[in-house]
């Protein structure tokens, strides 16, 4: 029997090896290559010249699992092109590209980044908030310029101790900061979706009154429509002229423009932003103030999250396809 | 009390200067064109010193001095101070520990997250605007990463206590073995550099401690290894640092003091792998105060005749 000519297909022993479609490259896939996937036939949709909608009616009709990057939106018409679909697995800590409803209308299951990456993005958050509070990123570029010999004094900087720090999001991540926290001797708060009964920090209700009992917020939820532009006017207001907003979550769960006119008119104290409405668009504003910090969204981006992640999608997709349950299911759509 | 005169030696707090100023008859060591000149209107008449990490109380000063009572620093390291001769002569001095632990410990967590993370280095990348011609490159996961600190004092304990929060296992040189910690202890610090990714200095300068991080420290760190300062410039033998890094043999370092301050070795200047600070460790609000007020408080509590609050001699 002849094999059929596709990508990814060439030879006779990858027909037995089961299918998992890719759209578009992963980070992981990126840096690492495809070797950690050897168990699993790849259908590369983008090395096919081949419109997408072309290539997936032609070649994806019995494709169960889909493995997806987080810039790349799974969307209505696209699962219309993916009957057999069951199995959707991200390498993406956000779901913010996925149509979340949808997917659950047909019945798929997504298999999300679970914790792998939630220790190195508290790192960043701490890491943000401490350059703020205490002007590290400020002073370098004082030392830098030859500044320190002169009348230009260094502004002095806020204590983190006590400082009542809010969480807007208490998933893995959320925690992680927490914990982190802790031990420098803020005190923390939180809002969440719903209220965690095996925590014992404050739980808020809405983000508002957490604002107006808070020193800093940070932003560890994700972007749904709920949380779009969530913190707005209203809340960095309530969070006052020494307030610090620390954002690793989406950039959009934040009225940037108003994040921006906050911190002009100095109705904010600073802020540490690793993520932005329309990366990689920063509002110019932003890139001449001494009291923010800004990151290129690499919260993620090491060796070691990397490396687990490439063991965490193998981890997924065999258990799979071998009938076992997920490691890292999305519940509570 | 402002019949007492209290001699500050550097502008070093403009609360404290106000505070000492409405209680004391406030002599201001800077505003004095030369030595004699102070000298001659002055000698007789201080009964103490507030000195801090720039100007504090040598031989000189204090055998100059003849009512020199108590000497009050404004900083908890007291390597400006000569000790022995104001235990010889029976002058008091109080420095300002705990109230600025939380501060500089804070520091050292973040020149670590800093080096580690590049967060400076994609602060700079994003300024620059450079973030839409490609992303940034990989950095290293902190979390986890070995800590080994020299010198588990007050302040080492409490970097100990923060990097513990993000799983770092710790280790520790220092004059003697604490026994009631878990951390691992290493009699010498080659071998605590050796066994470490991330060393801290975070031990007093004395005679013995002068540059404890030496080449041979600097090598068993290795070119992986991060060096974060957060003591006194003199801890490190300061060239040795800087060609370790210009040649590679050291993989980055996070400093807040230097030798010779407020001078930085300009060949810092272009390296990524570095961030550098003015010497800011305790530079809060909230923490400059309060020490300004525990001198305030000692100074009180020597003239009228009460227990000193912080005395180190």
């Amino acid at each position: 029997m002849a094999t059929p000519n596709h990508p990814g297909n060439h030879d006779h022993q990858s027909k037995e090896l089961p299918q998992v479609l890719v759209l578009e490259p992963p980070p992981i896939m990126k840096l690492h290559g495809d070797q950690f996937l050897n168990d699993f036939q790849l259908l590369k949709a983008w090395e096919s010249p081949l419109p997408l909608d072309q290539f997936l009616s032609i070649h994806a009709q019995s494709v169960k699992a889909l493995l997806t990057p987080g810039r790349y939106p799974l969307t209505r018409n696209i699962l219309q092109l993916l009957p057999s679909l069951q199995l959707v697995v991200t390498t993406s800590a956000g779901l913010n590209h996925i149509d979340l409803p949808e997917f659950q209308r047909r019945g798929i299951a997504i298999a999300s980044a679970g914790d792998v990456y939630s220790e190195d993005v508290a790192d960043m958050a701490v890491g943000l908030l401490i350059d703020v509070l205490r002007k590290i990123s400020a002073a370098d570029r004082y030392v830098r310029k030859g500044l320190w010999d002169t009348k230009a004094e260094f502004p002095l900087g806020s204590k983190l101790c006590s400082k009542r720090v809010g969480i807007v999001g208490l998933g893995s991540i959320g925690q992680e900061v927490a914990k982190r926290l802790q031990a420098f001797g803020c005190r923390i708060m939180y809002t969440s979706r719903n209220k965690k009964p095996s925590v014992s920090y404050p739980y808020y209700s809405n983000v508002l009154e957490l604002a107006a009992d808070s020193d800093v917020l940070i932003i560890c939820c994700g972007l749904t429509e709920q949380t779009r532009h969530m913190i707005n006017k209203d809340v960095m207001l309530a969070l006052g002229k020494e307030g610090v907003v620390i954002n690793i979550g989406r950039g959009a769960i934040i009225n940037e423009k108003e994040l921006v006119q906050c911190l002009v008119q100095r109705e904010l104290a600073g802020a540490g932003l690793d993520v932005f409405e329309n990366e990689p668009h920063v509002p110019r504003e932003l890139l001449t103030m001494d009291n923010v910090v800004l990151s290129p969204h690499r919260a993620v981006r090491t060796p070691e999250s990397l490396t687990a992640m490439c063991e965490h999608v193998k981890g997924n997709l065999e258990a799979f396809f071998s009938n076992k349950p997920l490691l890292s299911p999305v519940m509570n759509i | 009390m402002d019949s007492i005169t209290v001699l500050m030696t550097s502008p070093m707090s403009d609360y404290l200067e106000n505070q000492l100023k409405d209680r004391f008859n406030l002599v201001k060591l800077w505003t004095y064109s030369s030595k004699t000149d102070f000298f001659k209107h002055n000698s007789h008449s201080i009964r103490a010193i507030v000195g801090n990490t720039k100007i504090g109380a040598d031989a000189e000063l204090i055998d100059s001095l003849p009512e020199l009572e108590i000497v009050s620093s404004y900083s908890v390291g007291l390597d400006k101070i000569d000790l022995r001769k104001c235990q010889e002569k029976g002058i008091r001095v109080t420095n300002t520990p705990d109230v600025l632990t939380d501060d500089v410990a804070d520091v050292a967590m973040g020149l670590m997250l800093a080096v580690v993370r590049r967060v400076c280095e994609c602060d700079r990348f994003v300024r620059r605007g450079l973030w839409p011609k490609g992303d940034f490159r990989l950095t290293n996961k902190f979390s986890g990463m070995q800590v080994g600190i020299v010198g588990l004092g007050r302040i080492g304990s409490a970097i100990a206590k923060r990097a513990e929060a993000f799983g770092c296992p710790i280790s520790y040189y220092s004059r003697s073995e604490k026994p009631e910690t878990n951390y691992k202890y290493f009699s010498n610090i080659i071998d605590l550099a050796v066994n470490c990714q991330i060393l801290v200095v975070a031990c007093a300068l004395t005679e013995e401690t002068h540059h404890i991080v030496n080449r041979e420290v600097i090598d068993a760190l290795g070119p992986e290894g991060i060096l974060i300062n957060i003591g006194r410039g003199s801890h490190i033998d300061e060239p040795e640092l800087v060609s370790a890094l210009l040649e590679g043999r050291l993989g980055g370092a996070g400093l807040d003091v230097y030798e010779n301050e407020p001078e930085v070795p300009e060949q810092l200047f272009g390296l990524e792998n570095v961030v550098l600070m003015p010497h800011v460790g305790s530079d809060t609000v909230e923490t400059t105060d309060a020490m300004a007020d525990l001198v305030i408080k000692n100074l009180e509590a020597h003239f009228l005749k009460k227990p000193l609050l912080t005395p180190v001699v």
